[in-house]
């Protein structure tokens, strides 16, 4: 299974290599949370603020059992604002 | 005190500057700036005066916290009649200029009348002069403020001026102050420009004195500093990527509006965004950002100051481009890009220095190309018309008609006029993305809610910063609410939109609010300021200042039909994203909000409201 992993602001620095546009798709597993992903990408606990999936906002207490599935896009951001 | 307790009343008709106490009983009840200002405003001018008549006026005024240490202290803003909504205007600006006025020792300066030949106003401390400005008419903001720096001889003489957009009659033109700071929105440097006021320059140097209890507003300053160097948004987020970095958060969610309110995602919207200014380019290995930048007394510092590509075909041959300059911001990135399709950043780049440099509020314009390219793309516009091809998307007509429309020349003067006249005249009013004629900032009302009752009640037309609902229905703060549901967003805009008004009457910038409460703005203010300024006080002069900018509405004429949203977002459904197949609940979301206001079903505060008031 394959879903899409955008990471922006400070965070784009912890992209793989051979990510373009801030996203890279990536292999998951059968049952593998976003909780799960963020620990494999080694994102820091305190950068890691705004969780989309598919543009809906996970909020911190449901990402170790929101799972990933197959096409989905998971996106990222540090503490950030605008106006 | 941090009032400097004097008012500086400029006659532009009779060419007299005269001096005045302030109003210390309103100030008490409207605290400054845009509070204290729109009461001068509202019982000087009768509301049905036509917006560039000059029996319209037009005041520049401070908070008492402006000019101050306390964190962003710096700004000021403009208060007038709007000549592109017929509403209130009130436009707010950061950089240098708000505390100059103050070191002067000035709160406000109230423009009435209108000068038989081009003026500018010189400020220096007590002394105020009109002077001859018929060598800087037709020139831009950045030339006239240089120009006045250099005959006085004094390089720190603060400017605020209108560019050839303010004089030729774009109706959204906006006072430029500092190079790239603007009081950007309804059409206040239209006003200017009909009074014949080309700028307005100062030099303050009495510092600011009567703080009311000093030990006390020193320590608590302090305090609240450490408080937005401490939060990971206000400390961290904004100065590194700035307002911009919002383009692919609202992108990813679905609010982004795109093509004219066509769609909700923008395919380039990584390419437009602050990922994208601060990666190298592929022309010259520069980024297009330089570094970020602060107003007086900020330690924020969400500014942007960039450099633009010199090989881009806008300015190859422009080297007076090629300097380092403001933007983009968020909101000037979205409305010269996504609205119109556009995904060339280095063209946003060159639009946005020409809305500096000419004076021209860059939501609007972008806004209203949004309009033309949407009318040429369904055949009711053509090239002959126009004089270019303007599909969707296309970065050569953008730059094109950005240059016409400041100048005034052929179809720009139409483009000037705003989308909603644009779309009148052409037949097909509903095209004009719009709140009583004011074009829509970067939210789209139907992915999150609360911004749809937000531009539909706003007093000065469309716009986000009256009730910035983003930050809780995006950004969880103060907590987070679902974007998609109507459930409870009347009482959050009501509530965002009182704390914004006392917010703005300080004389502090809005985006403290990402790390403050009005809790923490208040104790600045209590030390600040004679008189008693409790929590419960502050909320009730938001509140007031919101009850007296409606009145004033009503007044001049708008009904509840202005409180409307174009049909295209009640009944055409976001297309994609997770607001797919949803509409904006306006229509049912409405008549709470009169209800949780204290106003009539037809949306007229209630006497027992104005009394409770004092209004
Ligand atoms: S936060 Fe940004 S806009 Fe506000 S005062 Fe600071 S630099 Fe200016």
């Amino acid at each position: 299974m394959q879903a899409k992993l955008k990471l922006f602001a400070s965070l784009s620095d912890f992209l793989p290599s051979g990510a373009q546009a801030n996203q890279i798709d990536i292999d998951i597993g059968d049952g593998e949370s976003v909780a799960a992903i963020i620990e494999r990408f080694h994102l820091p606990d305190r950068l890691v603020h705004l969780v989309l999936v598919d543009g809906v906002f996970i909020k911190p207490e449901d990402r170790a059992q929101r799972d990933l599935k197959d096409g989905e896009v998971l996106a990222i951001w540090p503490p950030v604002a605008g106006g | 005190m941090a009032w400097t307790r004097k008012v500086l009343r400029v006659n532009l008709t009779d060419g007299t500057c005269t001096p005045e106490d302030l109003n210390m009983d309103w100030a008490m009840d409207y605290l400054g700036s845009r509070g204290l200002a729109t009461k001068y405003f509202v019982e000087e001018v009768d509301a049905t005066v036509d917006p560039l008549a000059p029996e319209n006026k037009m005041i520049m005024a401070t908070g008492p916290l402006t000019g101050t240490v306390a964190s962003t202290g710096g700004r000021y803003t403009v208060i007038t009649k709007g000549p592109l909504t017929g509403a209130i205007a009130c436009s707010n600006s950061g950089g240098y200029f708000g505390a100059e006025m103050k070191f002067a020792g000035w709160d406000m300066i109230i423009f009435e009348g209108k000068s038989e030949k081009p003026v500018y106003l010189m400020v220096e401390n007590e002394t105020a002069q009109l002077r001859d400005a018929s060598h800087l008419w037709g020139t831009s903001t950045w030339h006239t403020e240089e120009q006045i720096k250099k005959e006085n001889q004094d390089p720190l003489i603060r400017v605020s001026s209108i560019g050839k957009a303010g004089e030729s009659g774009v109706l959204y033109a906006c006072i430029v102050n500092d190079l790239h700071r603007a009081a950007g929105r309804s059409g206040v440097g239209t006003v200017m420009g009909s009074k014949n006021l080309k700028a307005v320059a100062l030099r303050g140097t009495r510092g600011l004195s009567g703080i009311h209890d000093f030990p006390a507003f020193m320590k608590v300053t302090e305090e609240k500093k450490q408080i937005l160097a401490e939060n990971a948004v206000t400390g961290e987020g904004l100065p590194s990527f700035g307002t911009q970095v919002l383009m692919n958060v609202i992108n990813e969610m679905g609010a982004l509006p795109t093509r004219n309110h066509r769609d909700v995602q923008f395919e380039k919207a990584n390419d437009i965004s602050a990922e994208a200014m601060a990666k190298p380019r592929e022309s010259d290995g520069k980024a297009q950002l330089i570094t970020n930048a602060a107003c007086f007394g900020c330690t924020i510092g969400c500014g942007r100051i960039s450099k633009i590509d010199k090989e881009h075909f806008t300015v190859v041959n422009k080297p007076e481009y090629w300097g380092a300059s403001g933007g983009l911001e968020y909101e000037a990135a979205w409305a010269l890009g996504a609205a119109n399709g556009v995904g060339d950043l280095e063209v946003l780049q060159y639009a946005n220095l020409i809305c500096n440099e000419q004076g021209m509020d860059p939501i609007s314009f972008g806004a209203t190309i949004g309009a033309v390219m949407e009318l040429y793309e369904i055949g009711v516009l053509d090239d002959e018309t126009i004089g270019l091809a303007a599909p969707f998307g296309s970065a050569e007509a953008l730059a094109e008609l950005v240059d016409m429309t400041a100048n005034g020349v052929g179809f720009g003067k139409e483009i000037g006029l705003g989308s909603k006249r644009l779309c009148e005249k052409y037949q097909r009013p509903e095209l004009s993305m719009s709140v009583k004629g004011q074009e829509f900032p970067a939210y789209d009302s139907r992915a999150i809610q609360g911004m749809g009752l937000t531009y539909a009640t706003s007093n000065r037309g469309a716009c986000h910063l009256r009730s910035y609902t983003v930050s809780s229905e995006v950004l969880g703060i103060p907590e987070k609410t679902d974007p998609l549901t109507t459930e409870g967003k009347p009482g959050l805009v009501m509530a965002f939109q009182d704390a914004t008004a006392a917010f703005d009457a300080s004389g502090l910038c809005i985006f403290t609010s990402f790390a403050w409460t009005l809790a923490d703005i208040q104790p600045q203010i209590d030390a600040a300021c004679e008189g008693d300024w409790s929590l419960e006080k502050l909320s009730e002069v938001g509140e007031r200042i919101w009850n007296m900018e409606k009145v004033f509405n009503l007044e001049a004429g708008l009904t509840k039909d202005d409180d409307k949203l174009p049909e295209r977002l009640t009944t055409e459904p976001a297309k994609e994203g997770p607001a797919k197949g949803l509409v904006s609940g306006v229509p049912e979301m409405l008549p709470e909000y009169y209800e949780l206001r204290g106003w009539d079903t037809d949306g007229k505060p209630k006497a027992e409201t104005l009394g409770r008031l004092g209004l």
